[in-house]
């Protein structure tokens, strides 16, 4: 099913967005809500136990200082299925929910099998969610059925882990793709059975390919998921990944969700950013608001 | 069970006021700008301009008289001569130092056309003002190159310009008229409209702390007789007017027979339509741009809405979430949408309309804002369904932040109902197909027709309609026609 999209005009909201100015109370209020919804990721070859340890402290506990109200803890940390079981451990309590990648990030380029025995793999060390990469190679070709019997397949796959479909927009080009993908990732997770509230979420990118998560990229996505509320009365999450690494373009990204979806989805149940230097630079921003004066780059640990 | 984060935020998020602060001092008196100096009004007369926004009185302006007019003609004249004479490359010079300086002082003239017109401080800041810069670089460019303009012919100027200008756009359409006439060697006499003549005055400034040359420039403020003792005066030679239809057909018959050269940019009825092959949600968002922009004070704007039948109930349904979206308040406030109405006389007009759309059987839909100021003039932006082709809100200029929607279903019933209206300023074409684009739009009699996208200006482009929404073209290279005298090699 296709919808046009016209880029110039969807450009033109994107930039809309970021002309809001968001001030004082709004402005604290929004970092502690960016904090919140962050999914802080590490996903690199040479990652080891003791880096996912000590990103795991950070995502309970982002900044040790008096403040009130305290801080919030992030929503989740985002691994490699081999760390699964090191995060769940160390996350173990907090709230936070451990989220792998999985289905042979970040190409997904395996066979179906493969990519689905690494879902389950990383269901059964512990995974509350599941980020998965969509085969783009069929999406491209045409073979939209094939994508989306795949998608189907791996939410089974995930049990009751909650499910995250990587477009991987940068490589789907068009705003065309991204909502024609956009809409067949949600009728296929869908197709297997009722969604609740943030059990579903469609996210940007990988991380690995450029150009990551972008405004308008991200509007046409929410416009989907719009969509598909008025529809059905069915909220998918939304997470943004890659390339949002300051305070202000996270901010930027709240005001285009409350004003395309509503405040109903201003939660990190339904809201992701996908970052992990976003981290500190809302803290940055959070301490600013409180000291008036702006930290250095080393007063915050770096995970 | 994935996130029950031990925190979450429960409190709505709201934006707090972010009202621009910096404080821009205004004149308690004002002076008229003639001969390169600001001086006091012989007429003795004054009048006040408010802030639409909080009825607060901001100034006396001087209301020009017969003897001011013709100091002002005089000086014009007198600068006349040796300004047409100066090299095109000179007069750039000049232009191009108006240009930088408003660039310079923009947040200055952004305040002020928002505290003395009403409209949101995010539209003044980021497109009256540096389009008015734009206007003024760009013309700058033509100043030096006049004779590739018009191959085969020699360009001399026109003289003695009076140009009368609107108050929706009080700095832009200043720079509009002003920086063509002045790039071809014309001396102007530039009159804003009675409730918008602080930026203009503010620019008055400019041209002196650029050295323009004394009486190239004069800038007479007033009422409307003022504009009228201007028009008729013998020694003008080329009228400029932007406002209403009304005025325009007056000015018309003051100088028919005169041997004035006269360009009108008056009123419109611009239709948008939006086929069901197009891309929805932007066409909304243009349509919004449309209509909204600037309060719906814009001549252009796009208040008439035709869209074909199949997806009038989805079109209806996102215009309305996205009405929902719209900030109404203190226009200083940067996340203000829609400001104060620029007067309140205007304001009596937009009501009248509403309700005669209500009367006349047209259903409304309006964003209730809550909280609006209980001083000021306001008017939540609002549109119709079941409008008749016949209703007064679907034939008549309003000049106010109100729709009118309608439908079709073919191609040629589109045509023809957007080209049933007096005014043929511009129009929207909105459809994925490119052919239908060019098909559609070529049959539409409108000056601008916008594409799949709607309002943009810039000033390569020129911009003017047909029929009763006047003549003549502003911006681009056909701007520079209006203000030149076409001689043989």
């Amino acid at each position: 099913m296709r919808k046009p999209i016209d880029t110039v005009m969807v450009e033109q909201r994107a930039t809309s967005f970021t002309r809001r100015s968001i001030k004082t109370e709004s402005k604290q209020q929004g970092l502690r809500l960016a904090l919140s919804m962050i999914d802080l990721t590490t996903l690199e070859g040479k990652d080891s136990p003791e880096k996912v340890r000590s990103l795991c402290h950070k995502a309970i506990t982002p900044w040790e200082c008096e403040i009130e109200p305290p801080l919030p803890s992030v929503a989740a940390v985002c691994v490699y299925p081999s760390l699964v079981q090191v995060a769940k451990r160390a996350l173990e309590g907090s709230g936070v929910s451990v989220a792998s990648v999985a289905t042979g990030f970040p190409s997904g380029q395996y066979p179906i099998a493969v990519r689905l025995n690494d879902v389950v793999e990383a269901v059964k060390s512990g995974a509350d969610e599941i980020d998965m990469v969509i085969n783009r190679g069929a999406f491209l070709s045409g073979c939209t059925e094939e994508v989306a019997d795949e998608i189907a397949q791996v939410r089974v796959a995930c049990g009751k882990s909650h499910l995250k479909i990587i477009l991987e927009t940068g490589e789907l080009e068009t705003l065309e793709n991204v909502r024609i993908a956009s809409d067949l990732a949600i009728r296929a997770a869908a197709s297997t059975g009722p969604i609740n509230d943030g059990e579903v979420f469609i996210k940007t990118s990988t991380g690995k390919v450029s150009p990551a998560a972008t405004m308008p990229v991200t509007l046409v996505m929410l416009e989907a998921i719009r969509d598909y509320y008025e529809e059905t009365g069915v909220r998918i999450g939304m997470k943004p990944a890659g390339g949002i690494k300051t305070a202000k373009q996270a901010l930027h990204y709240l005001v285009m969700v409350k004003e395309t979806l509503g405040d109903d989805w201003l939660t990190p149940n339904l809201f992701r950013f996908g970052a992990s230097s976003l981290t500190n630079d809302v803290l940055r921003q959070i301490r600013k608001q409180q000291t008036g004066s702006y930290a250095a780059t080393y007063d915050f640990s770096e995970a | 069970m994935a996130t029950t984060n031990k925190n979450q935020n429960t409190a709505k998020w709201e934006y707090s006021p972010a009202l621009e602060s910096t404080k821009v001092t205004i004149e308690s008196k004002s002076k008229l700008f003639i001969g390169g100096k600001f001086v006091s009004p012989k007429s003795r007369s004054w009048f006040a301009t408010v802030n639409p926004a909080t009825e607060a009185k901001l100034a006396d302006v001087a209301c020009a008289g017969k003897a001011d007019v013709e100091a002002a003609v005089k000086a014009a004249k007198t600068a006349l001569p040796k300004w047409s004479r100066l090299s095109g490359t000179e007069r750039a010079k000049y232009l191009y130092r108006v240009a930088r300086r408003i660039q310079e002082r923009a947040r200055e003239f952004a305040i002020l056309e928002t505290i003395d017109g009403g409209k949101p401080i995010k539209e003044s800041r980021d497109i009256d003002i540096p389009l008015a810069a734009q206007h003024f670089f760009y013309y700058a460019g033509w100043a030096d190159k006049l004779a590739y303009a018009f191959p085969g012919s020699t360009p001399a100027p026109v003289g003695v310009c009076a140009q009368i200008i609107p108050w929706n756009f009080p700095l832009l359409m200043a720079a509009w008229k002003l920086a063509p006439a002045l790039a071809c060697g014309n001396t102007c006499i530039l009159k804003p409209a009675e409730t918008t003549s602080l930026t203009a005055l503010r620019l008055g400034e400019v041209f002196q702390e650029v050295g323009l040359p004394e009486g190239v420039v004069n800038i007479l403020t007033g009422e409307g007789d003022t504009g009228r003792l201007l028009a008729q005066h013998n020694a003008v030679n080329k009228v400029a007017f932007t406002g209403s239809t009304e005025v325009g057909k007056l000015l018309m018959r003051e100088t028919a027979g005169t041997g004035k050269k006269l360009t009108l940019e008056l009123g419109g009825k611009s239709a948008n339509i939006l086929f069901a092959d197009a891309a929805i949600d932007q066409a909304v968002e243009g349509i919004v741009a449309g209509i909204y922009f600037n309060q719906g004070h814009v001549c252009c704007a796009g208040s008439r809405l035709f869209v074909e039948e199949p997806i009038l109930e989805e079109v209806i349904y996102k215009l309305k979430q996205r009405l929902g979206t719209l900030r109404v308040g203190d226009p200083l406030d940067k996340n203000t949408d829609l400001g104060a109405i620029n007067s309140r006389s205007q304001l009596k007009v937009v009501e009248g309309y509403i309700r005669s759309g209500v009367k006349e059987g047209a259903q409304l839909h309006q964003l209730t804002t809550k909280r609006l100021p209980s001083k000021g003039f306001w008017c939540n932006p609002c549109f119709f369904t079941d409008v008749q082709p016949s209703h007064t809100i679907a034939r008549e200029e309003i000049f106010g932040p109100v729709l009118s929607v309608m439908t079709f279903r073919t191609p040629e019933e589109a045509i023809s109902r957007a080209n049933n209206s007096p005014y043929g300023l511009a129009a929207g074409v909105w459809t994925d197909k490119g052919a239908k684009i060019f098909e559609v739009a070529k049959k539409l009699d409108a000056g601008i027709v916008w594409c799949n996208t709607y309002n943009k200006f810039d000033a390569s482009s020129p911009f003017g309609g047909f029929k009763e929404s006047g003549f003549g073209r502003e911006g681009g290279m056909h701007g520079l026609r209006p203000y030149v005298r076409l001689g043989g090699v």
